[in-house]
């Protein structure tokens, strides 16, 4: 048997293992589901409810997209950062960390595994989300570049998996506090990224922060696409800086992924916690 | 050393070449652990209130798990590490299974280091554990399938062969599909061997397996690893602090205390190293008194005090 059709096998556990997963805490899904929807639905009445709090005539319905676009590109990518962040805190819960890690596929192949699964989930829900959403709100998507719109976010899909990388690394050297700190690291990300104001309201050091987030450009990229129709030739260059930066994320995470599985083998860290 | 080779094809269809002479040969293994402890009392420091708090803090200490650890398996034997709890059994276990890297000297499996061939190694192996880890909401077969995918295989004949395995177990058809929190330890701990002798390994790894069982579960664990060496082509490495199974199931068996080999040879040839008191046959436990001068509870009590 080829060694291809073997590491595709092995990818496939992962998939097959996280649609399990779901379909056996389906009351956790619903959970989060409802959570996403309420906090996406709370935060676009804020925009919509801007006229009402300043007294002031605004643009009511170029506020509720912009927070709309916003909030669900956030849920799209924060789903991909956390399905991939997590592969390695969930063998930890479920006590089978040893049981993956002996064995016979290799790194990269439980990262493949792992972030097909994160994709289509993070399009499924998005989608879900947004079917519900727009129920409640009018988003004008008349005049949106689809086309723009799909390239950015499969550019943001790479680096938001390269990030998630780079997190999954913190359950891996610490067993017992790994798994919040990815959380702090979503925080972060969320805070500068601007995903629900522009990130020039942020004071210059946030802003240099911001600078660093994949999640900036990704963001102002779909908003571009989706509420002033940008052509794609002006995407481009942001659609390929981020290609590069998710490259570039994605061989550095695999790099100290595998030196700290290294460490983690030589400190006795592979072991199950919770 | 002669290395006479041959092929052998895996449960995922790949062929492997495969050392003839030694299933696994650990020569000078050492293994370390560095362990905080939290010292209370260190740096006592005043309060504004003229008070006082003790700062505790944490202090690493080493903990030598393995030392100087020698031992060829030949292929096709059952060879047993037999020794009380913390003397370094699953340690041994888990270097070999290449989730630790030995601090010092190499361990081989069919000529492959652990250390610098871990994927050769992988896919030569599988492993039953104390603790029987699963996907607690999964089935049985949820979890034998994602075990199987894991190791290459083909899907269909995985599910064949899972569902034999566990009904050679003695696990009901009934419970192939409800979720493993619903079972029974020893059904588990059944489950367990499944997924280990699911992937045809030639180097199975059980690491204690029956302790916490009830006497029917373990007759049949044990059963099951007796046909292994009987019918199957497999080599068993068998860790456990029951004497009796040790003596039942292996060829040969290592003597273990505090991270050191102090005995390796056959059951009888062990039990002959002491002569027997007032006419009651020798057991391994007496052998064990004999080389370490106290029992198998008493190195308990002392590692747990440790």
């Amino acid at each position: 048997m080829s060694s291809f059709v073997r590491e595709m096998r092995g990818a496939y556990a992962f998939v097959e293992r996280n649609v399990n997963l779901m379909k056996r805490y389906w009351g956790w899904e619903l959970v989060w589901l409802i959570y996403s929807l309420t906090n996406a639905l709370a935060i676009t009445y804020i925009g919509n409810g801007m006229s009402s709090i300043t007294g002031q005539e605004i643009d009511t319905q170029y506020v509720v997209s912009y927070l709309l676009v916003g909030a669900l590109i956030w849920q799209y990518l924060s789903v991909i950062f956390y399905a991939i962040s997590e592969m390695i805190a969930w063998e930890r819960w479920e006590g089978t960390i040893e049981y993956t890690f002996m064995a016979p596929v290799s790194r990269p192949t439980h990262l493949v595994g792992t972030t097909l699964f994160a994709i289509g989930y993070g399009i499924v829900r998005t989608l879900a989300i947004l079917g519900i959403v727009v129920v409640f709100f009018q988003l004008n998507l008349g005049g949106a570049n689809i086309l723009g719109t799909i390239l950015m976010l499969l550019a943001g899909s790479v680096s938001f998996v390269g990030l998630g990388i780079l997190a999954a690394v913190l359950p891996l050297l610490y067993p017992e506090r790994g798994a919040q700190m990815t959380n702090a690291v979503a925080a972060i990300l969320l805070l500068i990224s601007g995903v629900y104001y522009p990130v020039e309201t942020l004071p210059i050091w946030l802003q240099k922060v911001a600078a660093a987030s994949p999640a900036t450009y990704v963001i102002k990229g779909m908003r571009a696409c989706l509420l002033e129709g940008q052509p794609t030739i002006e995407l481009l260059p942001t659609v390929f800086m981020l290609i590069g930066i998710g490259i570039t994320v994605i061989l550095l995470g695999l790099f100290i992924f595998r030196h700290v599985e290294r460490y983690a083998k030589k400190s006795g860290r592979l072991k199950r916690s919770g | 050393m002669s290395t006479h080779r041959l092929e052998r094809v895996s449960a995922d269809g790949s062929e492997h070449s495969i050392s003839n002479l030694h299933a696994l040969k650990a020569s000078g293994v050492r293994k370390v652990f560095v362990r905080k402890n939290r010292q209370k009392g260190q740096g006592r420091l005043a309060t504004q209130e003229g008070g006082q708090w003790w700062r505790s803090r944490k202090r690493r200490e080493q903990v030598i798990a393995l030392e100087s650890i020698d031992l060829c398996v030949a292929k096709g034997e059952v060879f047993g590490v037999l020794g009380p709890n913390g003397s370094g059994k699953s340690t041994l276990i888990r270097l070999v299974s290449t989730l630790l890297l030995p601090d010092a000297g190499s361990i081989l499996v069919f000529g492959h280091d652990v250390a610098e061939d871990p994927f050769a190694v992988k896919r030569l192996i599988n492993r039953v554990s104390v603790d029987a880890a699963f996907f607690k909401k999964f089935s049985p077969i949820e979890n034998l399938m994602y075990a199987a995918r894991l190791y290459g295989m083909n899907a269909r004949e995985a599910k064949i062969r899972m569902r034999s395995i566990m009904k050679r177990l003695g696990l009901k058809k009934e419970t192939f599909n409800n979720p493993m929190e619903h079972m029974s330890r020893g059904m588990q701990q059944k489950v367990a061997v499944a997924r280990g002798f699911l992937t045809s390994p030639i180097l199975l790894l059980l690491d204690e397996p029956t302790t916490g069982l009830d006497p029917h579960s373990k007759r049949d664990v044990q059963a099951f690893v007796r046909e292994i060496r009987e019918q199957h082509d497999a080599t068993v490495l068998l860790t456990t602090h029951d004497m009796e199974e040790a003596n039942r199931l292996c060829d040969r068996i290592a003597i273990i205390d505090e991270g050191r080999i102090v005995a390796l040879d056959t059951p009888e040839n062990l039990r002959a190293l002491v002569p027997s008191r007032d006419g009651d046959k020798t057991t391994l436990e007496d052998v064990f008194i004999e080389l370490t001068g106290r029992g198998f509870e008493e190195a308990e009590a002392k590692e747990v005090k440790a």
